[in-house]
Protein backbone atom coordinates (compact mmCIF):
# COMPACT_ATOMS: atom_id res chain seq x y z
CA UNK A 1 0.00 0.00 0.00
CA UNK A 2 1.33 3.89 -0.74
CA UNK A 3 1.00 6.42 1.89
CA UNK A 4 0.07 10.44 1.00
CA UNK A 5 3.49 11.54 2.17
CA UNK A 6 6.05 10.50 3.98
CA UNK A 7 4.04 7.53 5.67
CA UNK A 8 5.95 6.22 8.64
CA UNK A 9 9.39 5.40 7.95
CA UNK A 10 9.67 3.74 11.46
CA UNK A 11 7.15 0.51 10.27
CA UNK A 12 9.61 0.09 7.56
CA UNK A 13 8.26 -2.13 4.32
CA UNK A 14 4.42 -2.85 5.15
CA UNK A 15 3.17 -6.54 4.36
CA UNK A 16 -0.45 -5.82 3.69
CA UNK A 17 -2.89 -7.65 2.81
CA UNK A 18 -6.42 -6.72 3.76
CA UNK A 19 -7.98 -3.86 2.09
CA UNK A 20 -8.79 -0.19 3.33
CA UNK A 21 -12.73 1.05 1.68
CA UNK A 22 -13.64 4.69 3.42
CA UNK A 23 -17.46 5.78 3.20
CA UNK A 24 -17.37 9.24 3.70
CA UNK A 25 -20.68 11.72 4.10
CA UNK A 26 -21.79 14.09 6.11
CA UNK A 27 -23.90 13.12 9.49
CA UNK A 28 -27.27 11.82 8.43
CA UNK A 29 -26.42 10.76 5.05
CA UNK A 30 -26.29 7.10 5.85
CA UNK A 31 -23.03 6.51 6.52
CA UNK A 32 -23.51 3.76 9.65
CA UNK A 33 -26.29 2.54 8.09
CA UNK A 34 -24.88 1.34 5.34
CA UNK A 35 -21.47 0.14 7.03
CA UNK A 36 -23.72 -1.56 9.16
CA UNK A 37 -25.21 -3.61 6.33
CA UNK A 38 -21.49 -3.92 4.09
CA UNK A 39 -19.70 -5.70 6.98
CA UNK A 40 -22.66 -8.31 7.35
CA UNK A 41 -22.46 -8.70 3.63
CA UNK A 42 -19.08 -8.87 3.42
CA UNK A 43 -18.81 -11.03 6.10
CA UNK A 44 -21.36 -13.59 5.00
CA UNK A 45 -19.23 -13.44 1.68
CA UNK A 46 -16.42 -14.84 4.18
CA UNK A 47 -14.08 -11.71 4.63
CA UNK A 48 -13.36 -10.68 7.57
CA UNK A 49 -14.37 -6.78 8.59
CA UNK A 50 -12.80 -4.47 11.22
CA UNK A 51 -14.74 -0.70 11.53
CA UNK A 52 -13.10 2.05 12.45
CA UNK A 53 -14.69 5.99 12.86
CA UNK A 54 -12.83 9.03 13.61
CA UNK A 55 -12.76 10.18 17.22
CA UNK A 56 -13.33 6.86 18.49
CA UNK A 57 -9.65 6.41 19.74
CA UNK A 58 -9.02 5.64 23.47
CA UNK A 59 -6.23 7.80 23.42
CA UNK A 60 -7.48 10.74 22.19
CA UNK A 61 -10.92 11.39 21.78
CA UNK A 62 -12.42 13.12 25.97
CA UNK A 63 -9.64 15.38 24.69
CA UNK A 64 -10.80 16.66 21.82
CA UNK A 65 -14.03 16.93 23.29
CA UNK A 66 -12.36 18.60 26.24
CA UNK A 67 -10.80 20.95 24.05
CA UNK A 68 -14.14 21.90 22.24
CA UNK A 69 -15.19 22.65 25.15
CA UNK A 70 -12.85 25.04 26.20
CA UNK A 71 -13.18 28.37 24.80
CA UNK A 72 -10.54 29.58 22.89
CA UNK A 73 -9.11 26.35 21.36
CA UNK A 74 -7.69 27.30 17.98
CA UNK A 75 -8.59 25.70 14.95
CA UNK A 76 -5.45 24.12 14.35
CA UNK A 77 -5.26 23.12 17.84
CA UNK A 78 -8.09 20.72 17.08
CA UNK A 79 -6.96 19.96 13.79
CA UNK A 80 -3.71 18.51 15.00
CA UNK A 81 -5.82 16.62 17.88
CA UNK A 82 -7.89 14.79 15.56
CA UNK A 83 -4.84 13.69 13.62
CA UNK A 84 -3.21 12.54 16.76
CA UNK A 85 -6.11 10.49 17.34
CA UNK A 86 -6.62 9.53 13.25
CA UNK A 87 -2.59 8.27 14.07
CA UNK A 88 -3.59 6.45 16.55
CA UNK A 89 -6.27 4.60 14.85
CA UNK A 90 -4.26 4.24 11.64
CA UNK A 91 -1.51 2.37 14.01
CA UNK A 92 -3.29 0.99 16.36
CA UNK A 93 -6.11 -0.46 14.99
CA UNK A 94 -6.16 -0.25 10.66
CA UNK A 95 -2.46 -1.38 10.16
CA UNK A 96 -2.67 -4.16 12.29
CA UNK A 97 -5.86 -5.19 10.85
CA UNK A 98 -5.02 -4.62 7.23
CA UNK A 99 -1.39 -6.92 7.95
CA UNK A 100 -3.66 -10.10 9.53
CA UNK A 101 -5.69 -9.36 6.03
CA UNK A 102 -8.90 -7.76 7.30
CA UNK A 103 -10.77 -5.53 5.44
CA UNK A 104 -11.28 -2.81 7.30
CA UNK A 105 -14.45 -0.69 6.73
CA UNK A 106 -13.64 3.70 7.53
CA UNK A 107 -16.75 5.30 9.02
CA UNK A 108 -14.53 8.51 7.85
CA UNK A 109 -11.22 9.30 6.87
CA UNK A 110 -8.90 12.02 6.41
CA UNK A 111 -11.03 13.89 3.93
CA UNK A 112 -13.71 14.59 6.48
CA UNK A 113 -10.80 16.36 8.70
CA UNK A 114 -9.48 18.46 5.66
CA UNK A 115 -12.44 19.49 4.18
CA UNK A 116 -14.03 20.89 7.45
CA UNK A 117 -9.98 22.77 8.12
CA UNK A 118 -10.38 24.25 4.03
CA UNK A 119 -13.70 26.02 5.02
CA UNK A 120 -12.47 27.21 7.64
CA UNK A 121 -9.58 28.84 5.88
CA UNK A 122 -7.03 26.56 7.31
CA UNK A 123 -4.01 25.95 4.28
CA UNK A 124 -5.30 23.30 1.91
CA UNK A 125 -1.44 22.02 1.24
CA UNK A 126 -0.17 22.06 4.58
CA UNK A 127 -3.62 19.98 6.00
CA UNK A 128 -2.41 17.76 2.91
CA UNK A 129 1.29 17.35 4.28
CA UNK A 130 -0.16 16.72 7.90
CA UNK A 131 -1.85 13.59 6.69
CA UNK A 132 0.92 12.07 5.08
CA UNK A 133 0.99 9.89 7.20
CA UNK A 134 -1.91 8.35 6.17
CA UNK A 135 -2.33 5.07 3.98
CA UNK A 136 -4.21 5.63 0.83
CA UNK A 137 -7.18 3.39 0.94
CA UNK A 138 -8.09 0.94 -2.03
CA UNK A 139 -11.67 2.10 -2.38
CA UNK A 140 -12.91 5.76 -1.09
CA UNK A 141 -16.94 6.24 -1.40
CA UNK A 142 -18.28 9.50 -0.85
CA UNK A 143 -22.04 9.79 -0.04
CA UNK A 144 -23.77 12.55 -1.77
CA UNK A 145 -26.99 14.09 0.01
CA UNK A 146 -28.06 18.11 -0.45
CA UNK A 147 -28.19 20.55 2.48
CA UNK A 148 -31.42 20.80 2.64
CA UNK A 149 -32.49 16.90 2.08
CA UNK A 150 -30.02 16.04 5.06
CA UNK A 151 -31.05 18.61 7.77
CA UNK A 152 -34.77 17.19 7.28
CA UNK A 153 -33.00 13.59 8.23
CA UNK A 154 -31.33 15.10 10.87
CA UNK A 155 -34.82 16.28 12.24
CA UNK A 156 -36.49 13.37 11.87
CA UNK A 157 -33.74 11.87 13.97
CA UNK A 158 -33.39 14.79 16.85
CA UNK A 159 -35.12 17.77 17.04
CA UNK A 160 -31.29 19.96 17.20
CA UNK A 161 -28.68 20.11 14.58
CA UNK A 162 -25.36 19.56 15.80
CA UNK A 163 -23.58 23.30 16.89
CA UNK A 164 -20.14 21.65 14.87
CA UNK A 165 -22.03 20.01 11.99
CA UNK A 166 -24.13 23.70 11.58
CA UNK A 167 -21.14 25.35 11.31
CA UNK A 168 -22.39 27.18 14.28
CA UNK A 169 -18.34 28.44 15.30
CA UNK A 170 -17.99 30.52 11.49
CA UNK A 171 -20.36 32.68 11.85
CA UNK A 172 -22.14 31.79 8.37
CA UNK A 173 -25.74 32.75 9.16
CA UNK A 174 -28.49 34.55 11.31
CA UNK A 175 -29.92 31.27 12.68
CA UNK A 176 -28.78 27.61 13.36
CA UNK A 177 -31.18 26.28 10.42
CA UNK A 178 -29.48 28.45 7.38
CA UNK A 179 -25.71 28.36 9.18
CA UNK A 180 -26.52 24.43 8.92
CA UNK A 181 -27.42 24.93 5.06
CA UNK A 182 -24.60 27.00 4.32
CA UNK A 183 -22.08 25.00 6.13
CA UNK A 184 -22.98 22.03 4.54
CA UNK A 185 -23.04 23.48 0.99
CA UNK A 186 -19.28 24.34 1.63
CA UNK A 187 -18.63 20.97 3.04
CA UNK A 188 -20.40 19.36 -0.13
CA UNK A 189 -18.14 22.27 -2.55
CA UNK A 190 -14.79 20.94 -0.71
CA UNK A 191 -15.68 17.40 -1.10
CA UNK A 192 -16.17 17.92 -4.93
CA UNK A 193 -13.10 20.00 -5.10
CA UNK A 194 -11.28 16.88 -3.08
CA UNK A 195 -12.91 13.64 -5.70
CA UNK A 196 -10.34 13.98 -8.31
CA UNK A 197 -7.64 14.58 -6.67
CA UNK A 198 -7.81 11.99 -3.59
CA UNK A 199 -10.12 9.60 -6.55
CA UNK A 200 -12.98 9.28 -5.09
CA UNK A 201 -16.23 8.07 -5.87
CA UNK A 202 -19.91 9.88 -5.60
CA UNK A 203 -22.26 7.84 -4.65
CA UNK A 204 -25.92 9.25 -5.11
CA UNK A 205 -27.14 9.12 -0.87
CA UNK A 206 -30.75 10.21 -1.57
CA UNK A 207 -32.12 7.46 -3.07
CA UNK A 208 -33.21 4.47 -0.79
CA UNK A 209 -30.86 2.78 1.71
CA UNK A 210 -31.39 -0.15 -0.28
CA UNK A 211 -30.50 1.33 -3.95
CA UNK A 212 -27.39 2.77 -2.04
CA UNK A 213 -26.15 -0.39 -0.16
CA UNK A 214 -26.43 -2.65 -3.53
CA UNK A 215 -24.04 0.13 -5.70
CA UNK A 216 -21.72 -0.11 -2.63
CA UNK A 217 -21.92 -3.77 -2.25
CA UNK A 218 -21.41 -4.11 -6.19
CA UNK A 219 -18.49 -2.19 -6.57
CA UNK A 220 -16.88 -3.12 -3.72
CA UNK A 221 -17.21 -6.88 -4.47
CA UNK A 222 -16.20 -6.69 -7.83
CA UNK A 223 -13.19 -4.83 -6.47
CA UNK A 224 -12.72 -7.60 -4.44
CA UNK A 225 -13.04 -9.89 -6.87
CA UNK A 226 -10.90 -8.55 -9.52
CA UNK A 227 -7.68 -8.39 -6.92
CA UNK A 228 -7.88 -11.92 -6.64
CA UNK A 229 -7.93 -12.46 -10.42
CA UNK B 1 -21.47 47.80 13.05
CA UNK B 2 -17.94 48.55 12.54
CA UNK B 3 -14.80 46.63 12.78
CA UNK B 4 -12.67 49.73 12.85
CA UNK B 5 -9.45 50.81 11.00
CA UNK B 6 -7.12 48.04 10.09
CA UNK B 7 -4.88 46.67 12.95
CA UNK B 8 -1.37 47.84 12.66
CA UNK B 9 0.90 46.10 14.60
CA UNK B 10 3.67 47.77 16.12
CA UNK B 11 7.11 47.66 14.42
CA UNK B 12 8.37 47.36 17.85
CA UNK B 13 6.74 43.60 17.78
CA UNK B 14 7.88 41.33 20.94
CA UNK B 15 11.29 39.24 20.48
CA UNK B 16 11.43 35.63 20.98
CA UNK B 17 14.02 33.61 22.20
CA UNK B 18 14.00 30.06 22.78
CA UNK B 19 16.68 27.34 24.38
CA UNK B 20 17.52 24.53 23.20
CA UNK B 21 19.36 21.21 24.86
CA UNK B 22 18.97 18.04 26.23
CA UNK B 23 18.04 17.47 29.35
CA UNK B 24 20.55 18.49 32.26
CA UNK B 25 22.12 20.91 29.74
CA UNK B 26 20.91 24.12 32.62
CA UNK B 27 18.65 25.58 30.06
CA UNK B 28 15.75 26.13 32.16
CA UNK B 29 18.31 27.36 34.53
CA UNK B 30 19.61 30.06 32.41
CA UNK B 31 16.07 31.23 31.19
CA UNK B 32 14.73 31.37 34.21
CA UNK B 33 17.70 34.13 34.91
CA UNK B 34 16.89 35.61 31.81
CA UNK B 35 13.64 36.16 32.65
CA UNK B 36 14.65 37.66 35.98
CA UNK B 37 16.98 40.07 34.00
CA UNK B 38 14.58 41.42 31.64
CA UNK B 39 11.35 41.74 34.22
CA UNK B 40 13.58 43.33 36.47
CA UNK B 41 14.46 45.76 33.77
CA UNK B 42 10.54 46.44 33.46
CA UNK B 43 9.89 44.72 30.48
CA UNK B 44 6.68 42.69 29.72
CA UNK B 45 8.27 38.96 29.92
CA UNK B 46 6.08 35.74 29.02
CA UNK B 47 7.88 32.05 29.68
CA UNK B 48 6.40 29.35 28.01
CA UNK B 49 7.13 25.61 28.68
CA UNK B 50 6.97 22.42 26.26
CA UNK B 51 4.42 19.90 26.85
CA UNK B 52 2.36 22.40 29.39
CA UNK B 53 -0.75 23.05 27.96
CA UNK B 54 -4.10 22.23 29.81
CA UNK B 55 -5.94 21.08 27.00
CA UNK B 56 -3.20 18.39 25.88
CA UNK B 57 -1.13 17.19 28.82
CA UNK B 58 -3.87 15.06 30.30
CA UNK B 59 -3.99 13.22 27.19
CA UNK B 60 -0.08 13.09 26.53
CA UNK B 61 0.34 11.59 29.90
CA UNK B 62 -2.53 8.84 29.66
CA UNK B 63 -0.89 7.55 26.68
CA UNK B 64 2.36 7.45 28.48
CA UNK B 65 0.36 5.36 31.44
CA UNK B 66 -1.17 2.80 28.64
CA UNK B 67 2.14 2.67 26.66
CA UNK B 68 0.00 2.91 23.25
CA UNK B 69 1.57 5.99 21.85
CA UNK B 70 3.95 5.64 18.45
CA UNK B 71 6.35 8.03 16.90
CA UNK B 72 3.83 9.84 15.17
CA UNK B 73 0.64 9.97 17.94
CA UNK B 74 3.32 11.83 20.10
CA UNK B 75 4.64 13.96 17.77
CA UNK B 76 1.20 14.93 16.88
CA UNK B 77 0.22 15.34 20.58
CA UNK B 78 3.32 17.32 20.91
CA UNK B 79 2.67 19.78 18.16
CA UNK B 80 -1.15 20.25 19.43
CA UNK B 81 0.43 21.09 22.66
CA UNK B 82 2.76 24.02 20.84
CA UNK B 83 -0.11 24.94 18.95
CA UNK B 84 -2.24 25.58 21.59
CA UNK B 85 0.58 27.56 23.64
CA UNK B 86 1.29 29.00 20.52
CA UNK B 87 -1.97 30.14 19.16
CA UNK B 88 -3.05 31.57 23.44
CA UNK B 89 -0.05 32.92 24.24
CA UNK B 90 2.74 33.11 22.25
CA UNK B 91 1.67 34.81 19.04
CA UNK B 92 -0.56 37.33 20.39
CA UNK B 93 1.98 38.55 23.33
CA UNK B 94 4.37 38.52 20.42
CA UNK B 95 2.08 40.97 18.86
CA UNK B 96 0.87 42.78 21.93
CA UNK B 97 5.10 43.47 22.47
CA UNK B 98 6.45 41.10 24.88
CA UNK B 99 9.33 39.14 25.72
CA UNK B 100 8.40 35.40 24.67
CA UNK B 101 10.36 33.26 26.55
CA UNK B 102 10.18 29.43 25.27
CA UNK B 103 11.93 26.35 27.48
CA UNK B 104 12.29 24.71 24.22
CA UNK B 105 10.36 25.38 20.86
CA UNK B 106 9.95 23.14 17.65
CA UNK B 107 13.52 22.05 17.56
CA UNK B 108 12.99 19.89 19.96
CA UNK B 109 10.07 18.07 17.75
CA UNK B 110 12.94 18.20 15.14
CA UNK B 111 15.29 16.57 17.24
CA UNK B 112 13.19 13.93 18.70
CA UNK B 113 10.90 13.11 16.31
CA UNK B 114 13.51 12.83 14.27
CA UNK B 115 15.21 10.06 16.73
CA UNK B 116 11.82 8.25 17.19
CA UNK B 117 11.65 7.84 13.33
CA UNK B 118 9.18 10.46 11.97
CA UNK B 119 10.27 11.46 8.61
CA UNK B 120 12.38 15.18 9.00
CA UNK B 121 10.55 17.07 6.34
CA UNK B 122 7.24 16.37 7.51
CA UNK B 123 7.86 17.26 11.17
CA UNK B 124 9.37 20.21 9.74
CA UNK B 125 5.81 21.02 7.99
CA UNK B 126 4.17 20.39 10.57
CA UNK B 127 5.39 23.37 12.41
CA UNK B 128 5.88 25.54 9.58
CA UNK B 129 2.86 27.86 11.28
CA UNK B 130 5.67 28.65 13.75
CA UNK B 131 7.93 32.01 13.62
CA UNK B 132 11.30 31.77 13.58
CA UNK B 133 12.86 33.10 16.44
CA UNK B 134 14.70 35.90 17.05
CA UNK B 135 17.63 34.04 19.15
CA UNK B 136 17.75 30.22 19.66
CA UNK B 137 19.99 29.18 22.20
CA UNK B 138 21.42 25.91 22.17
CA UNK B 139 23.27 24.52 25.55
CA UNK B 140 25.91 22.13 24.30
CA UNK B 141 26.75 19.57 26.81
CA UNK B 142 28.71 15.91 26.85
CA UNK B 143 25.88 13.72 27.03
CA UNK B 144 27.63 11.92 30.16
CA UNK B 145 27.96 15.35 32.00
CA UNK B 146 24.24 15.80 31.33
CA UNK B 147 22.51 12.67 32.18
CA UNK B 148 24.91 12.35 35.18
CA UNK B 149 23.40 15.64 35.94
CA UNK B 150 19.90 14.10 35.87
CA UNK B 151 20.25 11.08 37.34
CA UNK B 152 21.69 12.32 40.54
CA UNK B 153 18.48 14.81 40.76
CA UNK B 154 16.28 11.86 40.55
CA UNK B 155 16.95 8.78 39.82
CA UNK B 156 13.39 7.29 38.57
CA UNK B 157 13.49 7.91 34.86
CA UNK B 158 10.05 7.05 33.18
CA UNK B 159 9.14 5.07 29.79
CA UNK B 160 9.46 7.63 27.45
CA UNK B 161 11.46 9.92 28.23
CA UNK B 162 14.21 7.43 28.94
CA UNK B 163 13.46 6.61 25.09
CA UNK B 164 12.37 2.97 26.11
CA UNK B 165 10.13 2.64 23.18
CA UNK B 166 12.90 3.31 20.89
CA UNK B 167 13.74 -0.31 21.73
CA UNK B 168 17.74 0.61 22.49
CA UNK B 169 18.38 -1.43 25.31
CA UNK B 170 16.70 -3.00 28.01
CA UNK B 171 18.68 -1.27 30.42
CA UNK B 172 16.74 1.88 31.51
CA UNK B 173 19.72 3.63 32.17
CA UNK B 174 21.45 2.78 29.08
CA UNK B 175 18.56 3.27 26.67
CA UNK B 176 17.83 7.26 28.55
CA UNK B 177 22.08 7.40 27.41
CA UNK B 178 21.75 6.42 23.95
CA UNK B 179 18.36 8.33 23.64
CA UNK B 180 20.01 11.43 24.73
CA UNK B 181 22.99 11.43 22.70
CA UNK B 182 20.83 10.78 19.49
CA UNK B 183 19.22 14.01 20.06
CA UNK B 184 22.29 15.76 20.41
CA UNK B 185 23.55 14.37 17.16
CA UNK B 186 20.14 16.16 16.05
CA UNK B 187 20.62 19.26 17.41
CA UNK B 188 24.58 19.80 16.52
CA UNK B 189 23.23 19.14 12.67
CA UNK B 190 20.61 21.89 13.21
CA UNK B 191 23.06 24.52 15.12
CA UNK B 192 24.51 25.56 11.39
CA UNK B 193 21.55 25.28 9.16
CA UNK B 194 19.39 26.83 11.84
CA UNK B 195 21.43 29.26 13.37
CA UNK B 196 21.85 28.47 16.71
CA UNK B 197 23.58 30.06 19.31
CA UNK B 198 25.74 27.95 20.67
CA UNK B 199 26.33 28.26 24.87
CA UNK B 200 29.05 26.06 26.21
CA UNK B 201 26.90 24.40 29.55
CA UNK B 202 29.46 23.26 31.14
CA UNK B 203 30.75 26.86 31.63
CA UNK B 204 30.24 28.53 35.49
CA UNK B 205 26.03 29.39 35.13
CA UNK B 206 26.99 33.34 36.24
CA UNK B 207 29.64 33.10 32.57
CA UNK B 208 27.18 31.72 30.55
CA UNK B 209 24.33 34.06 31.82
CA UNK B 210 26.52 36.56 30.73
CA UNK B 211 27.15 35.22 27.51
CA UNK B 212 23.12 34.57 27.06
CA UNK B 213 22.42 38.49 28.34
CA UNK B 214 25.21 39.82 26.11
CA UNK B 215 23.62 38.68 23.29
CA UNK B 216 19.90 39.07 24.13
CA UNK B 217 20.96 43.04 24.67
CA UNK B 218 21.52 42.91 20.80
CA UNK B 219 17.46 42.58 20.44
CA UNK B 220 16.67 45.55 22.59
CA UNK B 221 17.06 49.36 21.81
CA UNK B 222 20.08 51.42 22.74
CA UNK B 223 17.97 53.14 25.42
CA UNK B 224 16.33 49.80 27.08
CA UNK B 225 20.25 48.40 26.62
CA UNK B 226 21.19 51.76 28.95
CA UNK B 227 18.21 51.16 31.13
CA UNK B 228 19.59 47.13 31.49
CA UNK B 229 23.31 48.11 31.94
CA UNK B 230 22.73 51.18 34.79
CA UNK B 231 19.72 48.91 36.63
CA UNK B 232 21.31 45.19 37.29
CA UNK B 233 24.39 46.26 35.14
CA UNK B 234 26.12 43.22 32.67
CA UNK B 235 29.83 44.20 33.62
CA UNK B 236 29.54 44.48 37.49
CA UNK B 237 28.42 41.21 37.57
CA UNK B 238 30.93 39.89 34.67
CA UNK B 239 33.57 37.77 37.25
CA UNK B 240 36.91 39.56 36.95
Amino acid sequence: MRFYGHGLPYLGELDVKGRLIVIEGPDASGRSTQIATLTEKLEAEGHAVVNTGLKRSELVSQGIINAKRSLGTGKRTLSLFYAADFADQLENKIIPALRSGYIVLADRYIYTLMARDAVRGMDRKWCHDLFGFALVPDLIFSLEVSPSELVHRVFQRQNTLDFYEAGMDMGLGEDMYSSFIRYQRLIAAEFKRMQARYGMIPVNGERMPLAVESELQDRILSFLVAQTQ
Amino acid sequence: MTEGPPIKYAKADGRLIAVEGIDGSGKSTQVRLLEQWLRHGGLRVFKTEWNSSDVVKEITSKGKKKGTLTPTTFSLLHATDFDDRYERNILPLLHAGYWVLADRYAYTAYARDAVRGCHPEWIRRLYSFARKPDIVFYFEVPVDVAVNRMLSGRPNLKYYEAGMDLNLSNDIFESYRIFQSRITKEYEAMVKSDGFVVIDGSLPIEEQQRLVRSKVSGLMSKEVVHKMMVGTGIESRTPS
